[in-house]
């Protein structure tokens, strides 16, 4: 039972701790108020111990040289009264002790003193006893006064002792002096002084300063407060008004208001929001003038080619009816033209993502069908290239996606493979979890050359050269997959292996605009090797070798003759 | 004895040529207009069975044509257009077209589309549906809300009916695209949402809140209880 509660304290101990490191850490407001109400307690202490003490000190002498005075003042006029007494026998001189005794507080005129007359060591005249003002005070009196009175009669001792004063323990001076009493010898004459007032007028300057301490580091706390605002709120200004422009609202400014460094901040704050606005729109009427180019470019060359397209289809399907070699003819010139349009189609499909004209029309779309429906369509390819497809698919993997697009990707990324195969099998993988979704395609074929998978991306790259290009691409079909991945805030990245094959993996977050943590599908067949947390933002690849894969140009075979890829991979 | 008549609006003489030849390999009757000016005034001449129209035109362009003849007609429209991006298409299809092909396109394809707009009205069959408030004369091609009619073009018609007549089956839209459209292979799937939208706008009492054509997240469209 204790132990839990225990637990449950040292838990929220914990927690406040972790908040107001939190606070420390984020605000700079809380973290001067603090210092300032540290270092202002600190003097404030330091300042007013040491005065205390001064005023303490003081009040204790004072207080002891007029008990000294009044001491000696008294046992003289003790002396005198019993140097004058009429009678010395015991019982008068006795009387005479105790009328001195009683009759303390009112000569004095603080009732709390007293006095205390005892026999002294070493007097051999028959005893008076021990007098004192109230019974028992005699215990008031420390031995080591008594021994310093033994030692030096002469003089009077003084000593700075403790007594109870209406039940509190007040600090008290007590002087000791010996007097010679006619006919009775020797006796020691004691006077107990109370600090009283001192001890309550200390009382009243401690009360004061802890007071005054508390008012002044709280005013400290207060002036901190206010000063520190009128420096950070026009950061914060500056920081809420620059995280506005970075949302996009270019138009958003500073307040500048006097001439001091602040003004001078937002001045120059404002300046550079103008400078970048100027330099965005600029960029945004080039990007304007470019889309438009692009769209009469379209224009201007789909109509001519619709035409040559028709005439070319009507020559085609009449080409028996002419001799050989133009029928021949028709047929180079029909399968050309289809390549032209392929070509023409990519180059401005890649020049409309430059200007920035593509927008994604998004909507929920399992990307189960998606792949569905291209191996379908490529079954055909694929058993004509002897390749088996086969598609691992558990999970719904529903995100938001333009569906027309991620077909494109996915149908480029499995024509590749089954390009690249070589007859063995392609592996196309559907994955989902709660950031992202996935489609991976492996094949097992030529795979590619390390540092490859960092170009293949790139537009009209070619593994190697040389390679004969039969498979007929364009060389735009990964990067224009690569601008729609974008353009979904996904990944695309490669993976390839000489001799082991290739994977190309798709990922796509699941609420727009929210990160991907991690995608839920392999890219690597030991995915160590290529690093768990792929690079934020954008579909930048990773092509790694797996440890203890030979680097380019290590060993025999290391970086050439092995199967290179033809870089365009495409299949479009 | 024609298969039907068509009417090309494009301004490229050589395309309107070609595609004259090839129409009227199919057997078509085919009367051209070059301008967007004079479009209306070709269609009130020639009363084509299918319209085939370019979205660049001289003059009034291709949109705004295709808004006029919808304005008074539901004669099936075919636009032609050499823009893909999704902001281009959907504008024509809003307009009021049926279906749209991007240049450059083959022969068979454009055929198979003129062929699939002018396929409709052979079910001689009578039928009638009622879907919600809805009551539907497939042969009649008329659907009314308690004794108004409401004018569909044939093929938010042949959509609504395709709907109605399972609605307890979930369409996707590739499905939709080959029954409606009669696409074989995968087309456009924008022309779907288009046309549902354009649908709901005519049969819907609320288009924002549909009770006849239902959204089914992630996979398609349904019809409403019946």
């Amino acid at each position: 039972m204790i132990e839990q509660l225990w637990g449950r304290t040292e838990r929220l101990a914990v927690r406040c701790g972790v908040a107001i490191a939190k606070l420390w850490r984020r605000s700079l407001h809380f973290r001067v108020v603090t210092i300032t109400v540290f270092l202002g307690l600190f003097v404030a202490l330091g300042l007013g111990t040491y005065m205390y003490q001064r005023i303490a000190g003081g009040l204790a002498s004072r207080a002891t040289s007029i008990a000294e005075h009044e001491a000696l003042n008294q046992r003289s006029d003790a002396q005198s009264q019993f140097n004058n007494a009429p009678r010395t026998d015991i019982g008068s001189l006795r009387a005479i002790a105790q009328q001195l005794a009683v009759s303390v507080g009112t000569k004095v005129g603080d009732q709390n003193v007293r006095v205390v007359i005892t026999r002294s060591p070493g007097n051999t005249f028959p005893p008076l006893g021990t007098i004192s003002t109230k019974p028992g005070d005699e215990k008031l009196i420390p031995s080591s006064v008594r021994g310093a009175v033994r030692k030096d009669p002469a003089h009077a001792q003084l000593e700075i002792s403790t007594m109870k004063v209406d039940g509190r323990e007040v600090p008290s001076v007590v002087v000791g002096a010996r007097i010679a009493i006619p006919n009775a010898g020797n006796y020691d004459f004691y006077l107990v002084a109370p600090m009283t007032a001192e001890s309550q007028m200390l009382g009243i300057v401690r009360t004061s300063f802890l007071l005054g301490g508390l008012v002044l580091t709280l005013l400290l706390a207060g002036i901190a407060y206010l000063v520190t605002r009128m420096v950070v709120t026009p950061v914060r200004d500056a920081a809420h008004v620059s995280e506005r422009l970075t949302a996009g609202a270019l138009n958003e400014r500073m307040q500048v208001s006097g001439e001091d460094d602040l003004a001078r901040l937002a001045t120059s704050f404002n300046a550079m929001a103008d400078s970048l606005q100027r330099q965005i729109r600029q960029l945004e009427d080039l990007s304007k003038l470019q889309q438009r180019f692009t769209s009469d470019v379209s224009h201007e060359l789909r109509t001519p080619l619709t035409t040559i397209r028709m005439a070319v289809d009507m020559i085609h399907a009449s080409r028996a009816d002419f001799a050989a070699p133009v029928s021949r003819s028709a047929e180079l010139l029909s399968r050309e033209l289809d390549r032209f349009e392929t070509l023409l189609t990519d180059l401005l499909e890649i020049s409309r993502f430059d200007a920035g004209a593509t927008a994604a029309g998004t909507e929920p779309v399992d990307l189960r069908d998606i792949v569905t429906r291209v191996v379908d369509g490529c079954e055909q390819i694929a058993t004509a290239q002897g390749v088996k497809l086969r598609v691992h698919s558990r999970r719904a993997a529903i995100a938001p996606m333009d569906a027309r697009r991620i077909e494109r990707i996915v149908r480029n990324l499995v024509t590749n493979a089954i390009e690249h195969a070589e007859r063995k099998p392609v592996d196309i993988t559907v994955g989902a979890n709660p950031t992202a979704v996935a489609v991976a395609v492996r094949d097992y074929g030529v795979g590619l050359r390390p540092g490859d998978a960092d170009q293949v991306f790139n537009r009209f790259w070619r593994a190697d050269p040389a390679r004969a290009r039969t498979t007929g691409g364009t060389g735009l079909g990964l990067s224009i997959a690569l601008e729609d991945a974008r353009l979904h805030d996904g990944w695309l990245q490669a993976w390839g292996e000489p001799g082991n094959g290739a994977c190309f993996r798709l990922t796509l977050p699941v609420r727009s605009g929210q990160p991907i943590g991690r995608s839920p599908v392999t890219l690597a067949p030991d995915d160590s090797s290529v690093g768990l947390a792929m690079p934020s933002g954008n579909s930048l690849t990773i092509g790694t070798r797996v440890a203890g894969a030979p680097r380019p140009g290590d060993g025999p075979g290391g970086g050439s003759g092995d199967g290179s890829r033809d870089g365009s991979r495409d299949g479009r | 004895m024609t298969n039907g008549r068509v009417l090309v609006v494009d301004d490229d003489p050589s395309l309107a040529e070609m595609l004259g030849i090839i129409l009227q390999g199919e057997d078509l009757e085919v009367t051209f207009c070059a301008t967007g000016d004079r479009a209306m005034e070709a269609f009130h001449d020639s009363k084509p069975d299918v319209v085939l129209l370019d979205v660049m035109l001289p003059g009034i362009d291709g949109v705004e044509v295709c808004r006029l003849i919808r304005a008074e007609s539901t004669v099936p429209i075919v636009m032609l257009t050499a823009r893909t991006d999704t902001v281009d298409v959907v504008l024509g299809l809003e307009s009021g077209a049926d279906d749209y092909v991007t240049k450059p396109f083959k022969p068979q394809e454009l055929v198979a589309r003129v062929r699939a707009r002018l396929r409709r009205g052979d079910d001689v069959e009578s039928e009638s549906i009622t879907l919600g408030d809805l009551s539907i004369d497939v042969s009649g091609h008329v659907v009314q809300r308690g004794g108004a009619p409401i004018l569909l073009t044939p093929l938010e018609f042949d959509l609504l009916v395709a709907l109605a007549r399972k609605p307890w089956q979930v369409f996707s839209r590739e499905t939709l695209l080959e029954q409606v459209w009669g696409y074989r292979h995968a087309g456009d799937t924008r022309l779907v949402n288009v046309h549902v939208q354009r649908l709901r706008s005519k049969v819907e009492k609320d288009p924002e809140n549909p009770e006849i054509v239902l959204t089914v997240r992630g996979v398609g469209y349904k019809a409403g209880p019946a």
